[in-house]
């Protein structure tokens, strides 16, 4: 019987350190026939493992059409990740997944489509904007705004830059604490939602980042009318089976690992921000 | 896989002195038997090869907070309601080894699946309650995309001798949830205790195979009125409820109600409700390596949403605080279950009101913060 608790191990064929605590690790089942059948969505995720230390929830950022490996970005936030941080290439990880229902992809086809992130750019938002750009006719204009705190904590800095000068492809990033060579905005990346001139009927916004940043976000889009159908957004919370058996990640009667993390607004509108969910 | 309902019921009567055969005719099938025992002043399941390891004329008497067993001048082995577990710990393991991995001279790691050994195993004395709780865990456990295949060789091995209560404990409030007193269905035999005797039906085919290998004679009238004297009487003496699932739903309007403070001050936050629950699933997993290093096992253990780290996120938790995590109990188990499993979390069986050390009732907690009314029960 498949077993949804058993990895598989893979192996790391190259690692990439984005900034001083970001890394991302390219890998490659080690059995191919596992390899072959794996097939994810933009906002999947799995759980990563790493040898009697512990294991963590990380969203697959590289294109669902690369088959030979998948790639996951990963900040160092404590014990298991810090671990994760130390191996190089030829190590090996347990990978389980992939997990989760991912962004509504098919429904951005033909729409515009607003990515909104916060914090330390976010790994869920880079597979899309990825998925876009690879896929440039099929979807309409593309705004990314992202905010941080300080500018070094921008990772992908130069991304940013080369995806501004695509076609139809509009980047506005604003810093809290900008320094001197800050090209772009200063103040919240909510503040850069209201310079949008949407389109309501042929719009989709897609959040990630800290669930206050969101909930801002959300009410920004919302006042300007965009419909709660059309703003989608990925949530975390602490998971340790992921395919929605341990019951960890529940939110309200949801659980984020099983039936988000990608959400529709609606479908969590009533718990988003609410005390103890 | 669960047993099938073989409606309905026909039963047949056994003195109470041959109880003895169909405990034989279950261990000559190979059965491993478990039955009521008396063991730590509370009932547990253990294993019983000979019916007088069976309580006699044991009550439990029951109350918040409160649990305690009495002998009564009875030869009744089942007039007990119900020790702290159901049939939970049995299938669904308080801590168990999901999988084992070993590092290779080579550098390779290699990851086995470890599965429990099990024997096909007959529970004796199943309450329609712990019934209806496992067909939930069934739902959860057993569901199509994930089945968990540790949960299902000991489910597959189970067989199930389900009875009828003839008496409540003071915290039962099944006739409410709608789960008893009387078994509904989810057995392989079913069986009612009478004054004097038995009458048994079967629920399932393997059941009524073994039932009629007994020949057991057709119930009489006055047995069968008997018998529904036994459920009636368990119902009339339940005066704790819980009001209705549209009712309880609302429960999620009164996230800010001031109820949910009270309690958070009496609270311990032990989990002791959530570990006698029977429908409860949260587990944690961890890695337990060996002294060498160079072999890991993966474990899981029940878990709590009382617990600190249940919804630890690193830097903060999502529920710090006792009267968040109280509310995600109570939410969860009457409101969110209903969206996620299609019913209330609740099969009324009082086992949380017992075990509370601070006599926390769930039944009044719900009629307060559903705006008094019902507050009197
Ligand atoms: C669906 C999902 C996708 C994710 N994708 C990524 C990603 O692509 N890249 C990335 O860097 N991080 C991602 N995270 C966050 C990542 O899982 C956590 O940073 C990681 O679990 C921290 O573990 P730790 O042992 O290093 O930290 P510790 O702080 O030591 O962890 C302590 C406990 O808190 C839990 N925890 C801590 N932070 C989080 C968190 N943000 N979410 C859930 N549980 C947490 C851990 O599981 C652990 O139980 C994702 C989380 C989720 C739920
Ligand atoms: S919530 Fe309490 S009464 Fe209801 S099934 Fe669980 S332990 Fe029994
Ligand atoms: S969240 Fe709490 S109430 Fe719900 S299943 Fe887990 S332990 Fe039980
Ligand atoms: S992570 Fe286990 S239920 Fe969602």
């Amino acid at each position: 019987m498949l077993d949804a608790h058993l990895p598989h191990s893979a192996v790391i064929d190259r690692r990439v350190q984005e900034s001083p605590g970001i890394f991302s690790l390219r890998l490659q089942y080690v059995d191919t026939n596992v390899q072959d059948v794996f097939e994810f969505q933009p906002g999947q995720f799995n759980m990563l493992s790493l040898f009697g230390v512990g294991e963590v929830p990380i969203s697959i950022v590289s294109d669902p059409d690369d088959s030979h490996f998948f790639d996951h970005t990963i900040r160092v936030a404590g014990r298991v990740t810090e671990a994760l941080s130390r191996l190089q290439p030829g190590d090996r990880v347990g990978i389980r997944g992939p997990f989760g229902r991912g962004w509504p992809m098919a429904q951005a086809e033909g729409q515009d489509v607003v990515v909104v992130t916060g914090g330390l750019g976010c790994a869920p938002l880079v597979s899309v904007i990825r998925y876009l750009l690879r896929r440039r006719d099929r979807f309409g204009d593309i705004h990314i705004l992202q905010g941080v705190k300080n500018e070094d904590d921008l990772i992908w800095r130069r991304q940013y830059e080369l995806w501004s000068r695509e076609q139809g492809v509009n980047v506005q990033l604003a810093a809290d604490m900008p320094g001197k060579e800050w090209p772009w905005q200063q103040g919240l990346v909510t503040e850069l939602i209201n310079t949008l001139d949407l389109n309501l009927e042929k719009t989709i916004s897609m959040l990630c980042g800290p669930e206050l940043m969101m909930l801002a976000a959300i009410a920004q889009l919302r006042d300007l009318k965009l419909d709660d159908q059309r703003i989608w957004l990925s949530m975390e919370r602490n998971m340790q089976c992921g395919f929605g058996q341990c019951g960890h990640c529940q939110v309200g009667p949801k659980f984020v690992c099983k039936d988000g993390p990608v959400f529709c607004y609606s479908e969590v509108a009533d718990f988003l921000g609410a005390k103890g969910f | 896989m669960p047993t099938q309902h073989i409606a309905p019921r026909r039963p047949g009567f056994m003195e109470r002195e041959r109880l003895q055969d169909l405990l034989d005719a279950l261990r000559l099938l190979g059965y491993r038997t478990l039955g009521p025992v008396v063991d730590e002043d509370t009932i547990q399941w253990r294993e019983v090869d000979a019916i007088d390891a069976l309580p006699a004329g044991v009550q439990a008497r029951q109350g918040a907070g409160e649990y305690r067993l009495e002998v009564q001048p009875d030869d009744r082995l089942f007039a007990w309601n119900h020790g702290p577990q159901a049939i939970k710990p049995l299938l669904f393991s308080a801590e168990e080894r999901l999988w084992r991995e070993r590092l290779m001279v080579d550098g390779q790691i290699e990851i086995k699946q470890t599965l429990p050994e099990v024997e096909p195993t007959a529970i004796f004395g199943v309450r329609a309650c712990d019934l209806a709780a496992l067909a939930l865990q069934d739902r959860h456990f057993l569901s199509p995309q994930h089945p968990d295949p540790h949960y299902k060789i000991r489910r597959e091995a189970l067989f199930l001798i389900g009875i009828d209560c003839a008496f409540s404990a003071a915290t039962c409030f099944c006739t409410s949830t709608g789960d008893g007193p009387s078994l509904g269905e989810g057995f392989d035999i079913g069986m009612a205790e009478l004054d004097n005797g038995y009458l048994f039906w079967g629920g399932s085919a393997k059941g009524s195979e073994i039932i009629d290998r007994l020949s057991l004679k057709p119930a009489t009238e006055a047995q069968l009125n008997n018998m529904i004297q036994g459920t009636d009487r368990a119902a009339a003496q339940q005066h704790r409820f819980l009001p209705g699932e549209t009712e309880l739903k609302q429960l999620y309007e009164k996230l800010n109600h001031e109820h949910w403070d009270e309690i958070g001050e009496r609270c311990l936050s032990c989990g002791n409700c959530t570990a006698v629950c029977p429908t409860c699933f949260c587990y944690s997993t961890g890695y337990q390596r060996t002294l060498d290093g160079r072999s890991a096992e993966m474990k899981r253990q029940w878990d709590s949403c009382f617990s600190p780290t249940h919804s630890s996120m690193g830097h903060f938790m999502v529920r710090g605080e006792t009267t968040l995590r109280y509310r995600q109990w109570l939410t969860h188990k009457l409101a969110g279950w209903q969206e996620q499993f299609g019913r209330s979390g609740c099969v009324g069986c009082g086992r949380c009101i017992t075990w509370c050390p601070v006599g926390i009732d769930l039944t009044q907690a719900v009629a307060a913060l559903l705006d008094g009314g019902l507050a009197d029960a």
